[in-house]
């Protein structure tokens, strides 16, 4: 079990804890956290679960596979912690991890 | 007016097996997309890549699974309608009336929504002013390549599209590619091709830079782009191109007046007919308790909805179940029977 914070665009947060084993993407979807679209269901085929992680969680994430880093290539506005949360699989490290969500997905 | 039993819309995996079931039991369809081949998903994002969970069939890729759906609905000789996409629909007596994009209209007793998670569109620029430009000298998409010729082009995006057209273009224009990192997620050996270019020359590859602004008045002066460290750099360009893949929208569908719960058409695990009589709802796009999005699902939810369909079809015939092994009809219409 972990929490994890996401914060909105607009200054909105939401910090709810998530089973070990889920990822964050489908922490938000279950909690109708909004902005995380989630279009391809969390098959690293869309971009659109798209996260800017804080800075100071970035070295404790696992390492992006080659395909996370291509799609994010599509995401909106990708910048250097970007990354897909459907591949965030959460796990008792991750307790406390705060995830930023961009203000479009597509 | 093209008069049919049914309308399928979406040419993916899902809507295509539906139309084999609705051959089987003897009702006419055609099929609407707004890609311009058939194969939705399967084609657009993952062509090439392995699928290992399709019934029988333990390995095969997006596009050879398109390619046997597209060899089993054969005989049914499947009308398809490519490069559009459906935009009105009006009920006229106990029949549907539908209006696409290209101005195709169709008249069907039923109509079954294989639109995965929408219509592909292409990604766009985040900035506000690209928008005053598209179509005139910013562009997603290239109809027309003879118009770059002399002028500086600058390509965004490191897919195939990117990079293809970095190559092609850099035959006859002059040619920036901008990228926001050192990887590339198109074929290595264009990758290659791009960095001999670069080394020789023939074309400027920027990578870790990515679009700041545009200017311009009628069509763009110049474009900015700020590179991971924050460096800035500008120059002229005469037009801007930018390939960033393909989002799904679900567009005019969301007008229709069905029960839309996160962009899913929700249904009944009878038929898979929405709230709206007449009108059914398959794969990616459908919803229920226990729903997986999964090729094989939409297989099971298409065969059912291709049933539900044969009321209104046929509302004076009583549908018989039968097995393709044994049925003479059937095997009549697969143009099997010997």
């Amino acid at each position: 079990m972990a929490k994890v914070t996401y914060n909105s665009h607009d200054h909105k947060t939401h910090t709810i804890d998530i089973q070990n084993g889920l990822s964050v993407m489908e922490g938000a979807v279950q909690n109708d956290i909004p902005g995380i679209d989630a279009d391809c269901g969390g098959g690293m085929a869309c971009a659109t679960c798209h996260v800017y992680v804080n800075e100071e969680w970035l070295d404790k994430l696992p390492t992006k596979e080659d395909g996370e880093e291509d799609m994010l290539d599509m995401a909106y506005e990708p910048k250097q912690n970007s990354r897909l949360s459907c591949q965030l699989i959460i796990s008792d490290e991750l307790d406390g991890l705060v995830v930023n969500i961009p203000s479009k997905q597509a | 007016m093209n008069k049919t039993d049914v309308l399928i819309i979406g040419a993916g995996p899902t809507g295509l097996f539906c139309a084999h079931q609705l051959g089987i039991i003897g009702l006419s369809c055609e099929i609407v997309d707004n890609l311009d081949k058939a194969g939705g998903q399967c084609i657009e994002l993952y062509p090439d890549k392995p699928i290992y969970d399709i019934p029988a069939i333990p390995e095969c890729t997006g596009e050879e699974l398109t390619n046997n759906l597209l060899q089993q609905i054969k005989p049914f000789n499947v009308k398809f309608h490519l490069n559009e996409r459906v935009e009105k629909l009006k009920k006229v007596e106990n029949r549907w009336h539908v209006k696409t994009t290209g101005n195709q209209e169709f008249d069907v007793a039923s109509i079954v929504i294989a639109g995965g998670v929408g219509s592909f569109e292409p990604r766009k620029f985040p900035l506000k002013e690209c928008e005053k430009f598209e179509g005139k000298s910013l562009f997603y998409s290239i109809k027309d390549k003879s118009i770059f010729k002399d002028k500086t082009i600058s390509i965004f995006g490191g897919g195939d599209s990117a990079l293809d057209w970095a190559i092609e273009l850099s035959n006859t224009s002059k040619v920036n590619l901008i990228h926001r990192r050192d990887g590339f997620s198109g074929a290595e050996s264009s990758v290659q091709k791009v960095k001999e270019l670069n080394n020789q020359g023939k074309l400027n590859l920027y990578t870790k830079y990515q679009i700041a602004s545009l200017t311009g008045n009628e069509k763009i002066d110049s474009v900015s782009i700020k590179h991971d460290e924050g460096e800035v750099k500008e120059f002229k360009t005469d037009y801007v191109l930018g390939f960033f893949g393909l989002i799904m929208q679900l567009g005019p569908i969301l007008d229709w007046g069905l029960d839309i719960n996160k962009k899913t058409v929700e249904v009944n695990t009878e038929n898979f007919e929405t709230n709206i009589n007449g009108i059914f709802a398959i794969g990616d796009i459908c919803s229920y308790p226990g729903k997986l999005k999964l090729i094989l699902s939409g297989f099971h939810e298409g065969a059912l909805a291709a049933r539900g369909c044969f009321k209104y079809a046929k509302p004076d015939e009583k549908l018989r179940f039968e097995f393709t092994t044994t049925s003479k009809a059937a095997q009549e219409r697969l143009g099997v029977k010997k």
